[in-house]
């Protein structure tokens, strides 16, 4: 481990040398037209779906284009700013997935905590909740 | 660099302790950009969150159907969409060493910028002639809070593109110049994947309730 | 007239004559003495021809050492200032009875327990944590410098710009009356119509721009410049709380700089995020700024358990017990700061599954927190201890620490919460927790590297009485006021009816007190050593047998740090290199690749308190000016490619020679 990292080191140095302190490849005209592609097509999917009401039921759309929307990041994610498990050794992925995690936490846990807000403050009771409601 | 072999640093003997070459750590730069974008992602989870909660109190007043104009929106997307293989190519210009075709390419993205910026502040002017301002109501507080941050993140994406098309102009595509390009090249993709969380899930799935 | 009037706003937005507070004989008191002491320091500075080197090789240093050491000075300052902001309530409390109104009206007694907050936190504990992780990471990690080194030289002029504008408010109008995290509808445009909340707020993000970007900086610092050889379960374990930490500060702050952004629109604009009207929810507010509050808990925290780990291990003379579980402690740690953050308003009103969900995860947090002082402890088990002043505070910290975080996990269960919520069990809990963890951890972190910093050691003596004070003045002060929160007195309190209560107050006021001589014997202590630099003076670079690469250099380090850059082959690389015979290098010395000094950042900083200043007052003009003026200096800074430049190989060789003489000399 501790000798790949040396060498890995040395290596660095040399590039770091010519002037290039980065890993983050250029990426190429395949892959950007590649991307692009695909993001157009995921883009125009979803618009599609809602503009046309294709499916008929807005819930089930909801979750489709949600769907459409995690594949069109993933493509950008890949295609557009590279992202591998290798580049700047393994750190930039892993910043990632933090984040992802903590956004997910934010979403979710700031709907959950404030679809709670009022359960123990409002009527509690569902019987009492029925009076209220009418 | 092989004075400091590791294979030395057996028990009992004494291995090297220091490098007798200079040391060049790898430069920090992508990497610390980077984090910097994964922060600036979480301004903005903290924008949709508000959105998610707040993002249903009309408050008796407009609710997203009744507003968004989604043909407007698909036109803004693909500006947004355009933008960002035209980077690219500046990008792959700038690994062949073609300046003068990477400043064309860097021309043409801000120009789709510029009109990604032009249709939004359309849209904002319009919703606020018709009296759906972000005063209106929570729902509108944190709609034109969340597109509009994403908005000015793009407004200083593009005085930044201009700041470098200057400088590569006077240096040249000198290390630092392809570096700061690299980085914007981070930039203006990461605010391509933020707005398809916002065209998705404040636009497409607003106008679905 | 009515012209006349117009242009006045103009010029001066709402700022008009009466927003100097000349009326209140307290703060024309404060004024005068600092103003007295402001032009005798300006006066000494312009006497003794300071104001040169003072630029020179302070204000627009890159140095990552020098920084931080900034960035301490500042946090001591500012300690000052919120301590003072104690006295003042501690002695309200301990008078105001009955017919008593104590000294202090409603109105400033509230602007001061929210200053006092505010400042404790964002101008003490986070520069306290921020000035020592710049000081040691580099030295530690075998680096030169931060990764960017002219960013941190500008995170520490914003930070420095968030705490004149908050110091701004006692004399130029009012700080807020919210307490210290301003919650809405109070602090929303009818619930405080004055400037108390803007100052808040600007101060804080202009404050907080410098934390997230030099907790970027540390980041980058530690994951690309560790020496060769130094493998993440190689680094030191302040490095690894470090680290930690500022992955917290990058992923916390942000939500922090977005919640205020948002309450800033309500105020500024007209928006309805947090106002009880047209859709807007105040409960979203406190649910978003407690997802930053946490986490931050634990920004302040691990650099202060990285302080007694390093600390442990060097005085009981052995290496670390745990190492490995030291680490996962910590990066369980960071991960579950993100999962509790519910737990400071269980009261809201929500539901059995939401509480019952953020009770149970504050009480696992608790586990790793558990696993690090079990570590601690054996790490000491048959060690040969010295009971040096850094040992001490460390030995006072687990302690103290220990009873705090065992009424933290009494008020992580919900039932109980219900009864406690808002009392003084509360601010009882967590002062526990803060002094006797991060403030004592942060003190002993001073004692510890400050004869690496300036060379000679600080004087045990009064070391040692500072640290008596603090610890027994913080047991008189703050154990009154668990007594209190049982018997449910709640906090933020200008004025008491029941006699009964009183004489736990004049308690916490006599503890209040102690702890103001533990201040005072903390400088003493600082001129002291001053004066006998000479006999404390520390050659060696080494002087408490320590483990850690920072010790490998001379006190204090060169500029450059390491004239060759240091090959770790074991974690504790420096007792590694000792046990192995490690001979200094003495020959072939080369040039050395350093930042150039750069004095952008303090005129940002500058001009980012004129835009503050500018919006808070509503005086449009400066505020429109400052921003472009900050807009062109920030661009014009990057037109400037010339920023390195290299210190010769014969100025390192006359450095390193003076030390190989310092060296044999005390042989």
């Amino acid at each position: 481990m501790s000798a790949a990292s040396q060498s890995a080191h040395v290596a660095d140095h040399e590039e770091d040398v010519k002037g290039h302190g980065d890993q983050s490849g250029h990426g190429s005209f395949k892959g950007y037209v590649t991307g692009f592609v695909l993001s157009i097509i995921l883009t125009a999917i979803p618009f599609w779906l809602v503009m046309g009401d294709v499916l008929g039921n807005d819930r089930l759309t909801g979750l489709v284009i949600m769907g459409f929307a995690v594949m069109q990041i993933v493509v950008h994610m890949v295609y557009f700013l590279h992202m591998n498990t290798k580049s700047e050794g393994g750190w930039t992925i892993l910043a990632l997935i933090f984040t992802l995690t903590l956004v997910v936490i934010t979403l979710t846990g700031s709907v959950w905590v404030m679809y709670h807000l009022n359960t123990n403050m409002m009527p509690m009771t569902p019987a009492s909740l029925h009076q209220h409601a009418h | 660099m092989a004075s400091h072999s590791l294979t030395l640093a057996k028990d009992g003997e004494a291995p090297s302790f220091y490098m007798e070459e200079d040391h060049h750590p790898e430069g920090g730069t992508m990497l610390g950009f980077w984090i910097y974008l994964m922060s600036d992602c979480l301004i903005f989870a903290a924008l949709f969150a508000t959105y998610a909660v707040l993002g249903r109190n009309y408050a008796a007043g407009p609710s997203p159907k009744d507003l968004f104009d989604l043909p407007l929106v698909a036109l803004n997307t693909s500006m947004l969409l355009f933008s960002s293989i035209t980077y690219g190519f500046a990008m792959l210009e700038m690994a062949n060493g073609k300046q003068a075709r990477m400043q064309l390419w860097l021309g043409v993205t801000g120009l789709f910028g510029l009109a990604f910026i032009g249709l939004e502040l359309y849209e904002f002017a319009h919703l606020i002639h018709e009296g759906a301002g972000p005063q209106r109501s929570a729902f509108l507080s944190s709609f034109f809070t969340l597109v509009g941050t994403h908005g000015l993140h793009v407004t200083l994406g593009l005085v930044w593109l201009i700041v470098l098309m200057v400088q590569t102009e006077k240096k040249g595509l000198i290390p630092e110049n392809q570096r700061r390009l690299q980085c914007l090249s981070m930039f203006w993709h990461f605010l391509d994947v933020i707005w398809i969380g916002v065209f998705t899930f404040v636009y497409l799935m607003g106008v679905l309730q | 007239m009515f012209a006349n009037l117009d242009l006045q706003k103009l010029l001066f937005g709402r700022l008009t004559l009466e927003a100097i507070p000349y009326h209140e004989p307290i703060l024309l008191v404060t004024f005068i003495g600092v103003a007295i002491g402001g032009v005798a320091v300006l006066g000494l500075i312009t006497y003794m021809r300071w104001w040169g080197p003072l630029w020179r090789d302070w204000f627009t240093s890159v140095d990552h050492k020098k920084i931080g050491i900034m960035y301490v000075v500042l946090a001591l300052v500012m300690l000052l200032r919120g301590f003072s902001d104690a006295l003042l309530m501690r002695s309200q409390q301990a008078i105001a009875f009955g017919a008593n109104e104590g000294y202090l009206p409603p109105h400033h007694y509230d602007q001061i327990f929210t200053a006092h907050g505010v400042i404790m936190i964002f101008f003490v504990a986070m520069p306290l944590v921020t000035g020592l992780m710049n000081f040691v990471v580099p030295l530690q990690i075998g680096a030169r410098d931060v990764a960017f080194p002219f960013l941190n030289n500008f995170s520490f002029w914003m930070t420095v710009s968030g705490a004149v504008t908050i110091m701004a408010s006692l004399f130029v109008g009012e700080f807020a009356r919210t307490g210290w995290l301003a919650y809405p509808p109070l602090s929303g445009p009818a619930g405080s119509p004055g400037v108390g909340v803007d100052y808040y707020i600007w101060g804080l993000q202009i404050a907080g721009i410098g934390t997230l970007l030099s907790g970027i900086n540390l980041i980058a610092t530690i994951v690309k410049m560790r020496a060769p050889g130094m493998t993440m379960m190689k680094m030191p374990i302040f490095t690894w709380t470090s680290l930690c930490t500022n992955i917290l500060i990058v992923a916390a702050f942000p939500i922090l700089t977005a919640v205020l952004a948002l309450l800033s629109l309500d105020r500024y604009v007209g928006t309805h995020f947090f106002s009880n009207d047209l859709g807007g929810n105040p409960m979203m507010y406190v649910n978003l700024i407690w997802i930053w509050g946490h986490p931050e808990v634990y920004i302040l925290i691990l650099p202060a358990f990285g302080v007694f780990s390093e600390i442990v291990s060097t005085f009981s003379g052995k290496r670390l017990f745990g190492y490995a579980s030291m680490v996962y402690a910590t990066v369980v740690i960071t991960i579950l700061s993100y999962l509790v953050w519910l737990h400071h308003f269980f009261t809201m009103g929500s539901g059995a599954s939401v509480n019952s969900f953020f009770g149970i995860t504050t009480m696992i947090i608790s586990i790793p927190t558990g696993a690090k002082l079990f570590n601690w402890l054996f790490t000491m088990y048959k060690g040969r201890i010295r009971f040096d002043v850094p040992m001490l505070w460390a030995i006072g910290f687990m302690v103290t620490f220990t009873i705090g975080g065992m009424t933290g996990v009494l008020l992580a269960v919900p039932p109980a919460d219900f009864v406690l919520h808002n009392s003084l069990f509360l601010i009882a809990h967590f002062h526990n927790v803060i002094i006797g963890g991060v403030l004592f951890g942060m003190l002993a972190g001073i004692t510890y590297w400050f004869p690496k910093a300036f060379g000679y050691q600080l004087d045990p003596f009064w070391g040692k009485m500072s640290f008596w004070f603090w610890l027994v003045g913080f047991y008189f002060a703050f154990m009154p006021l668990y007594v209190l929160g049982l018997m449910g007195v709640t906090r933020r309190v200008q004025h008491f009816d029941d006699p009964s209560l009183q004489i736990w107050f004049i308690i916490a006021a006599f503890g209040a007190v102690l702890i103001a001589l533990g201040i005072l014997a903390f400088i003493i202590q600082l001129v002291v050593s001053f004066m006998r630099r000479e006999e404390l003076r520390d050659v060696t670079g080494d002087p408490w047998g320590g483990r850690t690469l920072e010790w490998s250099t001379s006190s204090p380090p060169p500029d450059y740090n390491f004239a060759f850059t240091p090959v770790i082959h074991d974690h504790d690389a420096w007792s590694d290199m000792k046990r192995r015979g490690y001979a200094r290098p003495l020959k072939d010395f080369r040039p050395i690749h350093m930042p150039k000094n750069t004095g952008t950042g303090m005129i940002l900083g500058i001009l980012s308190i004129g835009f503050s200043f500018g919006m808070i007052w509503y005086i449009w003009w400066l505020a429109a000016l400052t921003f472009i003026a900050m807009a062109v200096v920030t661009i014009g800074h990057t037109f400037n490619y010339n920023r390195d430049f290299h210190i010769p190989a014969d100025t390192v060789v006359g450095t390193e020679a003076a030390r190989t003489r310092l060296l044999e000399r005390r042989v």
